[in-house]
């Protein structure tokens, strides 16, 4: 089983409130791992420790063999190129179209044609369920849209793992299915690595190869679906059972 | 002790403030050395940040090279001087007015507008979706900026100068009498042509400072819709003070002997 990514020995702090502490977290290579963990535990914070948008106060992080944490910035815009990510609310750029947001990483780093990026652009989409969408501005997409379109974006240079910051929250059951579906199906599309940052259980089960629970700044819990679901960690069975009686204070 | 506080606190702020500047300001240098610019952005930039200015720029200049000609022009008259009008509203019109009227409403323009936009994209986190796509926010937004206000914001000035002068000499006409030809001569022969260039070097300064104020306010901003006010609000003051405070000192310089 080889690591795509190690967090060792992480530790963050925004101002004052401590959220990692020591953290450890192996990224399993070519799988789907899913991190839950309660509002504000500093989820997100992973997936920004795993790009290098965020830099530990500790403790190093280190993607595909290298320790990112050591790197200048302009090593990091390059680093970047190499994952994909696809924010909470999709951050699209307002000012560009749909086919143009898609676009803008192979504008960026390629030496594609015009012809070829349009391609490109147009299957991404399709892989989306967005065709013919190019045209559209991201102010005239519902939120399912927004967030497919994010997704083509993030995938469009094929790159060798995806984050995903929330990428159900706030939709339907269907598109939420559907998005659910389309991490799966991108996955083994770029044959890759993917991180999932959500709180939607019924999707984590659906997509999840490995789940690790992030509480007080540490990893209470890592494993497949089933040994999550059987654990028989206290905290682990409040947070999935969304019960308010346990060890986890409300 | 509360006062020592704060006037430490205020003197960090102030030196962390001008070093984000400075930091950024090499960062977009660095990019226009190596000619990483993005040639199409910086013209949008140029038409929306320039271009859409000159109504507003044009009018400010107009009515002050009128009023500066209408208060001295007849008091001139009445001295007898009324042949050095022409000199006196083009020298400070060329050397300080055109300059600093034309930064100022770009900066309340273009400097709100500059801090406001990149503010938003932070909060809506389209910088940090930047970075994730491996693009520098400073290669991408702040030298399209940059450039654009270091080449339009002479040109504006130039056009100010030349409306301001005109204006004022139309006023000199009406109100006071003196002819076209003796305005143009006295203008003509004050102002060297070398103090025009200087007015626009420092209008390529000003230039500069609002574009790097109102970038760096923009990317500094934290905390939602309140924030991207804030910003906005310290991008055009910033500026403003700035503007004043190096208009002083480029005077130095550049006048200093004359």
């Amino acid at each position: 089983m080889a690591i795509w990514a190690r967090l060792e020995d992480v530790s963050v702090r925004y101002g004052p409130k401590i959220v990692m502490q020591n953290l450890s977290l192996d990224i399993v290579e070519g799988a789907i791992t899913c991190i839950i963990g309660l509002s504000g535990a500093g989820k997100s914070t992973i997936l920004r420790l795993l790009n290098g948008l965020k830099k530990p106060d500790s403790g190093h992080v280190y993607v595909a063999g290298r320790d990112i944490t050591a790197m200048r910035e302009a090593e990091l815009i390059d680093f970047r190129r190499s994952i994909g990510f696809s924010f909470q609310f999709a951050a699209l750029f307002d000012s560009l179209t749909v086919g143009e947001n898609v676009a803008l990483p192979l504008r960026e780093h390629t030496k594609m044609t015009e012809e070829e990026i349009r391609r490109a652009v147009a299957a991404n989409l399709e892989a989306v369920g967005l065709a013919h969408l190019e045209d559209r501005y991201p102010a005239e997409l519902s939120g399912g849209m927004v967030k497919r379109a994010g997704f083509a974006r993030a995938v469009v240079t094929n790159p060798q793992a995806v984050l995903y910051d929330e990428p159900t929250t706030g939709l339907d059951p269907i598109i939420t299915h559907i998005l659910t579906s389309l991490v799966v199906k991108l996955r083994e599309r770029l044959d890759g690595t993917a991180v999932v940052v959500s709180h939607d259980l019924a999707s984590i089960y659906q997509m999840a190869d490995y789940i690790a629970m992030l509480f007080e700044g540490a990893i209470v819990a890592y494993g497949t679906v089933e040994e999550i679901r059987r654990s028989a960690n206290p905290i682990v069975q409040q947070f999935l059972q969304g019960s308010e009686f346990g060890p986890i204070p409300i | 002790m509360k006062v020592f506080d704060d006037v430490g606190r205020g003197t960090i702020n102030v030196f962390a403030f001008a070093g984000g500047v400075a930091e950024l300001f090499g960062d977009a240098l660095r990019f226009i050395v190596a000619l990483r610019i993005r040639v199409r952005e910086s013209l949008d930039q140029a038409y929306l940040l320039g271009v859409q200015s000159w109504s507003i720029v044009v009018l400010t200049s107009l009515f002050t090279g009128m009023v500066f000609s209408l208060e001295s022009a007849v008091q001139a008259v009445d001295y007898g001087v009324g042949n050095l009008v022409g000199g006196v509203v083009a020298f400070s019109t060329a050397r300080e007015l055109g300059p600093m009227l034309s930064a100022v409403v770009v900066a309340g323009r273009t400097g709100a507008a500059i801090a406001a936009e990149l503010g938003s994209m932070v909060v809506t986190e389209q910088i940090e979706a930047l970075q994730a796509l491996g693009l520098s926010p400073t290669r991408m937004l702040v030298v399209p900026r940059l450039l654009a206000l270091l080449i339009m914001l002479p040109l504006l000035t130039m056009v100010a100068d030349i409306v301001s002068i005109v204006g004022g000499m139309w006023v000199a006409n009406v109100y006071a009498h003196i002819s076209y030809e003796s305005f143009v001569d006295s203008a003509r022969f004050t102002l060297p042509f070398e103090d025009v260039l200087k007015g626009l070097i420092k209008s390529a300064v000003f230039g500069i400072i609002i574009a790097m104020v109102g970038a760096y306010t923009g990317l500094s901003t934290r905390g939602g819709a309140a924030g991207v006010g804030r910003s906005t609000t310290n991008a055009v003051v910033i500026s403003i003070i700035l503007i004043f405070i190096f208009n002083f000192a480029l005077s130095y310089v550049l006048y200093g002997n004359s």
